[in-house]
C-alpha cells in the first residue's frame, strides 16, 4: 500500500519537474517563468523525495529524504523571492500584457511594465 | 525505473536553452536554479535505486549551496542597476 503511494507520490513528482522546466523555456517573462518553474518544480521535488519517504519508511534512507523536503520547502520558495525582488530593483520589466504592478507604485515609481511595441 | 531518471534528464535538458539564451541576468540566475533543483531531485531518485543513503546527504548539500548562490546574487541583482 505505501509502496503503491510512494510510487504515485514520485511519478507525480517527476511529471511536475518537467512541466516546470517546460514552463521555463516557454512563459513569455521573467516573473512568469519564475513563477511556472518555483511552484512546479518545489511540488515536484517535495513529491519525489517524499515518496522515498513513503517507500522506504523511517530507516536511513526516508529519514535523510524528509529532512531534505524541509530544506527544499523552505529554500526554494525563499530565494525566489529574493531573485523576484532583485530583479524588479534591478531593472526588468514585465511583459507588455500585464495589468498591474503593486511594487512599483507602492515604492513610488512608474510600473515596470514593458511598452506594446507597434 | 529507468523511464522516471530519462524523463527527469530530459526535462533538464530545456534548462540550459535559458542559461544561454535568456533576455537578462535573473534569467539565467533561475534557470541555474531550476538545474541544481533537478539534479537534487535526480540524486535522491538515485539512492532509492541503489539504497545509498549518502546520495541523500549529496541531494541536502545540493539545495542548501543552491539556495545560497541564488540569495547572494539576488543581493547584488538589488544593489546594481540595469543602467551601469
Amino acid at each position: 500500500m505505501t509502496d503503491v503511494l510512494g510510487w504515485l507520490c514520485i511519478i507525480a513528482g517527476v511529471v511536475f519537474n518537467v512541466l516546470g522546466c517546460l514552463g521555463l523555456v516557454r512563459f513569455p517573462d521573467l516573473y512568469n517563468r519564475m513563477q511556472a518553474t518555483t511552484k512546479s518544480v518545489t511540488l515536484g521535488t517535495c513529491g519525489i523525495l517524499f515518496g522515498i519517504f513513503l517507500m522506504s519508511g523511517f530507516d536511513e534512507l526516508g529519514v535523510k529524504a524528509l529532512v531534505a523536503v524541509l530544506f527544499v520547502l523552505i529554500n526554494l520558495p525563499v530565494a525566489s523571492h529574493a531573485l523576484a525582488r532583485g530583479s524588479l530593483v534591478f531593472g526588468v520589466k514585465m511583459w507588455t500584457k500585464t495589468v498591474r504592478d503593486d511594487f512599483s507604485r507602492d515604492r513610488g515609481e512608474a510600473p515596470a511594465i514593458e511598452e506594446q511595441e507597434q | 525505473m529507468t523511464i522516471l531518471f530519462v524523463v527527469l534528464v530530459l526535462g533538464a535538458f530545456f534548462a540550459p536553452y535559458r542559461v544561454l539564451r535568456g533576455p537578462s541576468i535573473p534569467d539565467r540566475v533561475i534557470a541555474v536554479d531550476v538545474i541544481s533543483v533537478m539534479f537534487t531531485s535526480l540524486t535522491a531518485l538515485m539512492g532509492l535505486r541503489y539504497r545509498l543513503a549518502y546520495l541523500l546527504d549529496l541531494s541536502i548539500a545540493l539545495a542548501i549551496v543552491s539556495f545560497v548562490g541564488t540569495l547572494a546574487l539576488a543581493k547584488y541583482l538589488e544593489k546594481r542597476s540595469l543602467d551601469d
